[in-house]
């Protein structure tokens, strides 16, 4: 384990709202908290508490009303459109809870995607999807697509394209939602490995309390307030 | 690269669908192509008339004829080079079905004023020394297999009676856009029969085709040549041969921008349609795109691969119109002949028809693009499961 303790995000008095119509339903009041560099942390809460949305806000994929979200030092609130698309492709690693895979690329070139945003060359991008591939045990099926796969190797797959670029942050939106009781265990499995060998830090949301064990820091949200 | 595999792989994604609009193009840009082409083909005429050929006509109809005196008063006038002279006959050979187009013309001067009919010296001697010879173009002499020597008989529908001629001649186009279903024999030889059967209309023409010494002068020639004839019992018309056949068009004009608007609304049809089958499919990867930008992708690749798809489909549907478009003309010049002669598609329609291709797809990826490039990552996340 390589926790060296610092926080890499500081979530400072964040709030968010949703508009429908001409009414304002809240979703986050002033949400405040760190996590820890090497942190395997899971968010927990009934329906609508406002936890995917929280992932959203860390991951720089949907924007704050008020309060900051720094990661690594870096204010991400305050990015342009733009700069939060490069900061991504840079610095977050995405798995979700269907996989999105895209069905007509072969499960190398859907880990190849988020290396096409880099300067590697050819070579060097096959090098890494291939090295991805093999730390989620799957470099016998690169050629698959994912319709060839099974639910547990798709998520594999897609572990895999969000390490392959060495994000420092990885973010899972319900990662064994859709997987049986193996295929969730290896994919937690491998998650834990991907902390404690690789260092990186891991804000997972979900409601599987199996899941939520394997974490070393649960958070539980209800109606838009971090409770514990 | 991997974007063009992308493209290429989405765009058959849905086998059916695609090939459904690619069908759909196909048929709209082959249609497109071919009423073009109909359209030009009515200009043909006007398009290789020549610029130092005037006709001067009845200035009250054509149907109207000229006395044959006017030819020598004609060739005073300054400017004129070469006169010559001719006469609609409509002729039908065996029946109305073998219809063609026959005049009686005065053979020497209108050869040479018709570069564009090309003979062979023998055949050309042979058709002027012989009054009752005529000549027909390549493409009448072997639809009917005629040979040198033959006898053609004709039905007269304007001048009545059974007309026999000896074929002495074929002539070939110069190009393709040269009329070479036609039949044309000797002006003295109708007369001389005129004037024995109907006296009244012997010694008039129906035009005459005048040869000028310099085309930048056409115009002044022409009106010379009708104030020559100002206040006489056959007033002429004279114009460039041009604008003679402008006029013939001008009779038909309503029909070809009808034609004309019949093959933009194809057009704008086929658009609609292969916008909505990439609405569809816009709307189906909603997910996919939220993805690719959560990944880090730009709205610019998400526009590239959603407007790359459209066009990529609808370039293939155009492909393959214009690919069709060879069988399709080639039927209508064979099967119909008779109205079609001469029907070929040219390199700019294949141009257009491309170009257009790529606009409808350009067009039909308008919405979609927008669409997928401006969808909040969020909100399209959420559409997923």
């Amino acid at each position: 384990m390589q926790n060296d303790n610092s926080s890499i995000i500081e979530i400072a008095g964040l709030c968010k709202s949703y508009r429908r119509g001409s009414q304002i339903i809240p979703v986050l009041e002033d949400i405040t908290f760190d996590i820890a560099r090497g942190e395997f942390l899971a968010l927990m809460g009934p329906s609508g508490s406002g936890k995917s949305t929280l992932l959203n806000l860390i991951a720089g994929i949907d924007r704050a009303d008020s309060g900051t979200v720094r990661v690594a030092g870096v204010d991400i609130t305050t990015m342009s459109e733009a700069e939060l698309a490069g900061w991504r492709a840079a610095h977050v690693g995405f798995i979700f809870q269907f996989y999105n895979l895209m069905p007509v690329l072969t499960a190398f070139e859907n880990v190849e995607l988020p290396l096409l945003l880099t300067g590697l060359s050819r070579k060097e991008r096959r090098a890494h999807a291939e090295l991805a591939l093999r730390m989620v045990n799957l470099e016998d099926r690169m050629d698959h697509y994912p319709s060839q796969l099974s639910g547990g190797q798709q998520q594999r797959v897609a572990i895999a394209r969000a390490i392959v670029a060495d994000p420092v942050l990885l973010v899972a939106d319900e990662p064994t939602g859709d997987l049986d009781r193996v295929s969730a265990e290896d994919v937690l499995q491998l998650m834990g490995r991907l902390v404690h060998d690789f260092g990186k830090t891991i804000v997972m949301v979900t409601h599987d309390p199996r899941a939520a064990g394997k974490a070393h820091l649960v958070r539980h949200l209800e109606k838009g307030v971090l409770t514990a | 690269m991997f974007f063009i595999k992308l493209v290429i792989r989405n765009a058959f994604r849905h086998r059916l669908r695609t090939c459904l609009t690619i069908a759909g193009v196909a048929i709209a840009i082959l249609a497109f192509g071919m009423l073009r082409t109909l359209v030009g083909l009515w200009y043909v005429g006007v398009e290789s008339s020549s610029a130092s050929r005037l006709i001067t006509r009845n200035a009250i109809s054509l149907i109207f004829p000229l006395p044959i005196a006017y030819a020598e008063r004609i060739r005073q006038v300054p400017g004129v080079k070469t006169v010559s002279y001719g006469d609609w006959f409509g002729g039908i050979y065996i029946d109305e079905k073998h219809f063609f187009a026959s005049y009686a013309i005065e053979p020497e001067r209108y050869l040479d004023l018709y570069p564009e009919f090309i003979l062979t010296r023998e055949e050309r001697e042979a058709f002027v020394r012989d009054r009752k010879g005529c000549v027909v173009g390549k493409k009448l002499a072997d639809k009917y297999g005629w040979k040198i020597g033959d006898l053609i008989t004709l039905k007269g529908t304007i001048y009545p009676g059974q007309w026999e001629f000896a074929l002495r001649g074929i002539y070939r186009g110069k190009d393709k856009g040269t009329e070479e279903r036609v039949l044309m024999f000797h002006w003295d030889y109708l007369n001389e029969v005129l004037k024995k059967t109907v006296p009244a209309r012997a010694d008039q023409v129906g035009y005459y085709i005048i040869g000028v010494t310099d085309p930048a002068r056409a115009a002044e020639v022409a009106l010379d040549v009708d104030r020559t004839f100002k206040n006489s019992l056959a007033e002429t018309m004279t114009e460039t041969e041009r604008a003679f056949q402008l006029g013939f068009v001008a009779m038909t004009e309503a029909i070809m921008i009808a034609i004309q608007i019949v093959s933009y609304v194809v057009i704008v049809i086929i658009m609609v349609v292969a916008a909505n089958t990439m609405a569809m499919t816009a709307r189906e990867r909603i997910p996919e795109y939220a993805t690719l930008k959560t990944l880090g992708f730009g709205t610019e690749h998400i526009a590239a691969i959603v407007f790359g798809e459209s066009v990529f489909i609808s370039l293939l549907g155009g492909v393959l119109g214009v690919l069709l478009t060879f069988p399709a003309s080639h039927w209508i010049e064979t099967e119909l002949a008779q109205y079609f002669p001469y029907f070929s598609v040219s390199r700019a329609t294949i141009y257009i028809d491309l170009a257009t291709a790529c606009g409808i797809g350009a067009v039909a990826a308008l919405f979609p693009t927008w669409r997928g490039a401006t969808i909040r990552i969020a909100d399209g996340l959420r559409r997923i499961g």
